[in-house]
């Protein structure tokens, strides 16, 4: 296992002028040995760029990578001794599955006894051992994936292990198990292990520290509650949580904050820069209260929808759309009510320039 | 329009894919068909579209039988999980290509206004190989709408693209629906899904159509066990139950004091499941709460809710906790519940006994 410092950018064109031309911008990034991390982020935002840098699949156009202070910027995979695994199964479908776990191992030279124990906990955590002795091609799309899991993790010496969307093909119902699964072992197995994927469940359950990118930047790097309650960039409070946090435009004059043509009181202790800025709240944390209330605003009910757990509820106001998710005990307002809608709380939070105000 | 199935069963050699079933689904309304996948939502629609024909029973479109009529003849608008575009043309004609068909007037403008609807105006000049993934998807949308068709079936239209994009698009496409006087039809896997299409859904397993109705009602109200499985996610936490004076008692695990309906009999009462949505386990208790204690396996994080996995005296439980929590694997940790907030299920699998709601409508 190792420790890996990134400091590089990457661009696929020979001559890059200008932000845009970049895959990856300039970063300085570190993964401890043992860390679980996710590259978070939607397609185009330059994290599969960031793995394949990383594997060696990839050699950036400046910069270093460094596995343990060892510069391996131009070595290949193997040289790197790291283990990938794919959205789709990468597996000997004439092997049995006990084989195709073995595979890696025996590469290695790995005595026969060893690999014997090895692949039989490896099996166990990912609840193939009923199958060991079955071939491959014989079993269903999930399972294949399970095996290529294995595969990626049954080698105790990688210095990492990369996923690149390990779970998209994946039925629903057994991405809960699957999801579990990886989390315990990497509990047991103590691998660093770097997960790539857009889907904000599998990142925020599986890894410590979570990497949310867009248009080559990292834009924040944090746990799941820091990426929830205090996002540093607009970017990170849209893409995290369903739906994403509520933006409105406002402005700060002294004590008092105008937001869609109404005036709002700041809550005491809370100093804002003058001027332009941008009110975030997540619809978690938007409340109902009463009309006249100095911290809501009033809205129209445009939609009132029941989604099981809670009632959703979008207001207009004015231009802006606020969302809110509402707790399904309180009587929910109909479409075309008027609501007030409290926007200023402990969870709010203010942005400029889209960056934080701390 | 108004499409009615009935009788439909369809066998491919002699494997059954779909059992008899009969649906109407509301005209001029969403229908979510939600199921796993193999429950039988493509062979459905593609008996809905033309494209394939039932072993038995008959299609209607307004009282008319068009059971052995096909695709062409019908007027049906289809998308695909798959992107699918003429690569050849670029993204106007893509869109157009339905209106020259039919030799519509105003092509031009009509093309501007459904490429404004799916905010892909910026694009008509590019080919469909120049485009993102959602972006494609936004075409072929375009071009189904363009079609006007009375019938719009989409075989999970969203499930190729990023969660984000698939929330946005999600948004627009219920926007359209309700705007538009089309019936349309909406595959899915996923029950978080049809709820926030609302409208109506119809439950399949394994071939079978369980149950249909209101989306929200079907929710609250899953006629069995096995709708209540197909449309829970998380899993709803489903434990074994007798029943005894005051209500239920869970195997291995507290009473709860629920009445029974009076009209069930003895033989279907010695096996009861009882059935816990994931949202109705509390971290607090309140009045007349029942206490579920355990140990934390894992605590999974979905940005906006906290599941948490807890072995217990009554098997494993899993709690919809909103906001991010965080809990030491192996910790210890004590649940609670209402018994007015649990289901009851008798031996066969059939609903006894629903939650009472105050809330939503």
């Amino acid at each position: 296992m190792a420790r890996i410092d990134l400091d590089l950018a990457h661009s696929y064109q020979p001559d890059p002028r200008q932000d845009a031309d970049y895959a990856l911008l300039p970063l300085k990034m570190s993964f401890a040995d043992g860390g679980a991390y996710a590259l978070l982020g939607p397609s185009g935002c330059g994290k599969t760029t960031m793995l394949n840098i990383m594997s060696g699949l990839l050699a950036p156009s400046r910069g270093t990578v460094r596995f343990d202070g060892k510069d391996v910027a131009q070595l290949s995979p193997q040289q790197r001794n790291i283990a990938q695994v794919f959205q789709f199964p990468v597996i000997y479908d004439t092997m049995t599955v006990a084989d195709n776990l073995a595979f890696p191992l025996r590469n290695r030279k790995m005595p026969e006894d060893q690999i014997r124990k090895r692949v039989g906990e490896i099996a166990e955590m990912l609840e193939l051992s009923g199958q060991l002795g079955r071939r491959a091609a014989d079993l269903t799309a999930d399972a294949k994936q399970k095996i290529s899991l294995g595969r990626g993790l049954v080698r105790p010496d990688v210095s990492a292990v990369l996923f690149d969307e390990p779970l998209t093909v994946i039925d629903p119902h057994l991405k809960w198990q699957l999801r579990r699964k990886l989390k315990q072992i990497h509990h047991e197995l103590k691998l660093t292990l770097i997960y790539v994927t857009h889907d904000q469940v599998e990142a925020l359950t599986f890894a410590e520290q979570v990497i949310v990118m867009t248009r080559g930047k990292a834009v924040q790097v944090g746990s799941a509650d820091a990426l929830f309650e205090r996002p540093q960039h607009t970017f990170v409070g849209h893409f995290i949580g369903s739906p994403g946090m509520n933006f409105l435009p406002a402005r700060a004059r002294g004590r008092a904050l105008d937001v869609a043509g109404r005036t709002l009181a700041l809550p005491p202790g809370l100093a804002l820069p003058e001027g332009e800025l941008k009110l975030g709240i997540r619809p978690e944390y938007v409340a109902l209260t009463a009309a006249e209330d100095p911290a809501a605003l009033p809205v129209t009910v445009a939609q009132a929808l029941d989604i099981g757990t809670h009632v959703l509820v979008t207001g207009q106001c004015g231009e802006l759309k606020i969302k809110a998710r509402l707790n399904p005990e309180l009587e929910a307002p109909r479409c075309g009510d008027t609501a007030w809608l409290r926007v200023i709380g402990p969870h709010t939070c203010f942005y400029q320039n889209e960056e934080l105000i701390p | 329009m108004e499409l009615t199935l009935e009788g439909i069963s369809k066998k491919v050699g002699a494997q059954p894919w779909l059992y008899d079933m009969s649906l109407a689904p509301k005209r001029d309304a969403v229908t979510v068909l939600l199921g796993a996948t193999q429950a039988g939502k493509t062979s459905l629609m593609r008996i809905m579209a033309g494209l394939d024909t039932p072993t038995q029973g008959s299609v209607r479109v307004d009282g008319k039988d068009v059971t052995g009529i096909g695709v062409r003849e019908r007027n049906v608008a289809m998308v695909y999980q798959q992107f699918i575009n003429y690569p050849s043309l670029r993204v106007a004609d893509n869109i157009a290509s339905p209106l020259k068909l039919r030799g519509e007037k105003h092509i031009a403008e009509r093309v501007q206004s459904l490429a404004a609807r799916l905010h892909i105006e910026m694009l008509l000049d590019r080919y469909p190989a120049e485009l993102s993934g959602g972006q494609q998807q936004r075409v072929a949308l375009a071009r189904a709408l363009a079609k006007g068709a009375p019938l719009m079936l989409l075989d999970e239209p969203l499930v190729n693209l990023d969660y984000k994009l698939r929330e946005e698009l999600r948004e627009e496409l219920t926007q359209l629906f309700a705007a538009g006087d089309s019936t349309v039809i909406y595959a899915t896997t996923e029950p978080g899904e049809a709820l926030l299409l609302g409208g109506y859904t119809a439950v399949m397993d394994a071939g079978e159509l369980l149950q249909y109705g209101p989306t929200a009602e079907v929710f609250h109200a899953p006629q069995s066990l096995r709708v209540a499985r197909a449309f829970s996610d998380p899993p709803m936490n489903l434990i074994a139950a007798e029943a005894v004076t005051l209500g239920v008692q869970l195997n291995a695990g507290p009473a709860l004091s629920i009445p029974l309906p009076a009209v069930v009999s003895k033989s279907l009462t010695t096996a009861l499941t009882v059935g816990v949505r994931a949202s109705a386990l509390r971290l607090q208790a309140r009045d007349g709460d029942v206490a579920l204690p355990g140990m934390v396996d894992l605590a999974e994080i979905s940005g906006s809710d906290t599941f948490v996995h807890l072995s217990t005296a009554v098997g494993e439980v899993v709690a919809q906790l909103t906001g991010v929590h965080y809990f030491k694997l192996g910790a210890s940790l004590t649940l609670h519940l209402s018994p007015v907030q649990v289901y009851v299920f008798d031996a066969t699998g059939a609903l006894l006994v629903a939650p009472q709601r105050t809330g939503g409508h």
